[in-house]
């Protein structure tokens, strides 16, 4: 099989003025989890309607398992699945209904349709509300049920637009642990999402989306790498240490640390984590200061996207970083 | 084939999901008849002096094909406003099963109607005089003027994509079409060239020739859209669905995009 499920280049798509997607490159390897991170109006739910053969693109090119999107969108059709950023199921039809009509028009036979709905609907838990209206089901429930209407034939590909946007923690979890197995079952996923959290968790690559166009890609860790190094962070129990501790971090690390009187905290941006924390340990228990806690910290993603894209990120990614936590 | 079906099934399901809809719906000419047969029917005068009735009948069921234009077109209204449609584009669904399921349901619901009409017709003394055969083209026909009607709600669904906005479009549409057509009043009766529209009306055409083919008054004046009413019958639906259904299918695959 191909290296790579999903292949764009220099991908366009133009609204009047605005370029929605403004030259997109994007490689995913069979297999893995890419995810296409970015802010409101960035282009990510352009870029996943544009794979998924429901708009057509101005220019570039893109091939999903070989076929061009443009071309052979029958070929591509057959091997996606796709949960759109809004809820894609029949409102006036019970769960089971819409899970057996989407089943129908993937070929299977009635027998198989049925069954395979009840699978799904155990499996994202909705066996309980199968018979009611899905114009019924809160928000939550109805995700789980778009969830579950894209895997009816399981799909070599799937997209998936803010799969968890509006769950609760533990349906959030629920689609974490399904996105997991499905890729151990060799699906390809792309995934796009403004929880940093998420693409943290889930994705094996990151290409981060900025006005239509990659402004970096690479594993979580990279694009943390590339903002540069790690931090030590000391939180100490006395305010009246902190400067003590301030002058004994900046001798043993040679740098200028930060303090925040609000939390207690000295922190560091240090070269190798690891020497570090050893001897500012050492020094601080040679020096008798009791401390809270000590560690090291990676930066977040958070910190890496505000450097790419000069931006802070949405908020309600930020605070769904603290559920997620 | 099989996903028109799957459709179809989709839409019958609607169906019987929202039995309080159909209910109100099957009202709607059963008070058409009622209304136009008892109200209005004592103080109307026919030119050829035949029971007003008689002549109502054959309007009402071509005007219950017209009125379905709003059911259609908020159906697919719902729909295109909605992700789902999204979801059968990126399926490996035929194009056109979405549209051809919408039209099938609503023949089927058509078919429907005109049993309810059929029967309500007879109840207030309509009947038709030259046999079950003709009966039954006369049916054909009002079927016929359905699915063109059908196929204009579909397109207008897809591209207005809100069924309020679609609710509120069709009765300044549908109106004037019933107003000024033969459904109510014989066009001899209105000024000319109201009268010359009058009788050019698809509508009027469907009418005239199920009047005819039902051996019910009011066959209509000598012009030649009148003389040649069955062919104006066949041509008007073959002809909108000509022009509307690959229209809307073009509108289809365009959606979103
Ligand atoms: N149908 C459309 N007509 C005009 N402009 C559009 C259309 N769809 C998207 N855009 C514009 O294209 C840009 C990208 O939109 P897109 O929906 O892809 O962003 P997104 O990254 O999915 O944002 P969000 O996080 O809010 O979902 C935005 O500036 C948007 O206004
Ligand atoms: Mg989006």
């Amino acid at each position: 099989m191909a290296e790579h499920a999903i292949v764009t280049e220099g991908l366009r798509k133009r609204y009047r003025d605005t370029y929605a997607l403004d030259g997109v490159d994007l490689a995913v390897r069979t297999g893995t989890v890419h995810g296409l991170l970015g802010p409101n109006g960035a282009g990510k739910t352009t870029a996943v309607r544009a794979l998924a053969t429901l708009l057509r693109y101005d220019a570039g090119r893109a091939e999903i398992r070989g076929f061009d999107v443009a071309r052979q969108p029958e070929e591509v059709r057959e091997r996606i699945g796709l949960t759109g950023q809004y809820a894609a199921v029949d409102e006036q039809l019970s769960g089971r209904q819409n899970l057996v009509m989407f089943g129908r028009l993937h070929k299977l036979g009635r027998a198989a349709a049925k069954r395979r709905a009840d699978e799904l609907l155990e499996r994202f838990r909705l066996t309980e509300a199968a018979g009611k209206n899905a114009g019924a089901y809160s928000g939550g429930m109805r995700r789980r049920l778009d969830l579950a209407a894209s895997l009816v034939r399981s799909p070599e590909v799937l997209f998936l637009d803010e799969p968890t946007t509006g769950l609760d923690p533990r349906s959030r979890n629920d689609v974490w642990d399904t996105i997991r197995s499905l890729v151990k079952g060799g699906t390809t996923v792309l995934l796009t999402t403004q929880y940093l959290e998420e693409a943290d968790q889930l994705a094996d690559r990151i290409s981060v989306i900025d006005a239509g166009r990659v402004v970096a890609e690479g594993t979580a860790d990279e694009l943390k790498a590339t903002i540069g190094a790690d931090r030590v962070e000391v939180v100490v129990r006395d305010a009246a240490d902190l400067f003590g501790v301030a002058a004994l971090i900046s001798r043993v690390c040679g740098v200028e640390p930060e303090t925040d009187q609000d939390t207690r905290r000295v922190s560091a941006l240090v070269a190798d984590r690891v020497t570090a924390l050893t001897e500012v340990v050492r020094a601080l228990h040679a020096a008798g200061v009791v401390v809270e806690d000590i560690g090291t910290r990676r930066p977040t993603l958070d910190e890496a996207f505000l450097r790419l894209t000069g931006r802070r990120t949405a908020e309600k990614s930020v605070s769904a970083t603290g559920v997620a936590r | 084939m099989a996903d028109g079906l799957t459709m179809t099934r989709r839409n019958m399901a609607h169906l019987v999901r929202t039995p309080e809809e159909v209910a109100l719906y099957f009202l709607l000419p059963i008070m058409f008849v009622l209304v136009f047969g008892y109200v209005f029917g004592s103080g109307m005068a026919l030119p050829d002096g035949g029971d007003y009735r008689e002549f109502l009948l054959p309007g009402v069921f071509a005007m219950t094909m017209l009125y379905g234009l709003g059911a259609t077109g908020s159906a697919v209204a719902v729909d295109a406003g909605r992700g789902v449609i999204d979801r059968f584009r990126s399926m490996p669904v035929a194009r056109s099963a979405l549209l051809t399921g919408r039209s099938t349901a609503d023949l089927l619901r058509a078919l429907l109607e005109t049993s309810v009409l059929l029967v309500c017709g007879l109840l207030v003394g309509w009947e038709w005089h030259r046999g079950v055969g003709r009966a039954l083209a006369a049916v054909a026909l009002v079927l016929a003027l359905r699915v063109a009607i059908t196929w204009i709600g579909i397109y207008l669904g897809l591209v207005v994509r809100d069924p309020d906005t679609v609710g509120m479009i069709v009765f300044p549409l549908a109106f004037p079409l019933t107003a000024v057509s033969n459904v109510f009043t014989a066009p001899e009766l209105m000024p000319d060239w109201l009268g010359t529209v009058a009788e050019w009306n698809p509508l009027s055409a469907t009418v005239t020739a199920i009047r005819e083919l039902f051996g019910n008054p009011g066959l209509g004046g000598g012009g030649w859209a009148s003389d040649n009413a069955l062919l104006l019958a066949i041509g008007w639906p073959v002809l909108l669905t000509a022009i509307f259904a690959p229209l809307s299918v073009r509108t289809y695959q365009k959606q979103g995009d």
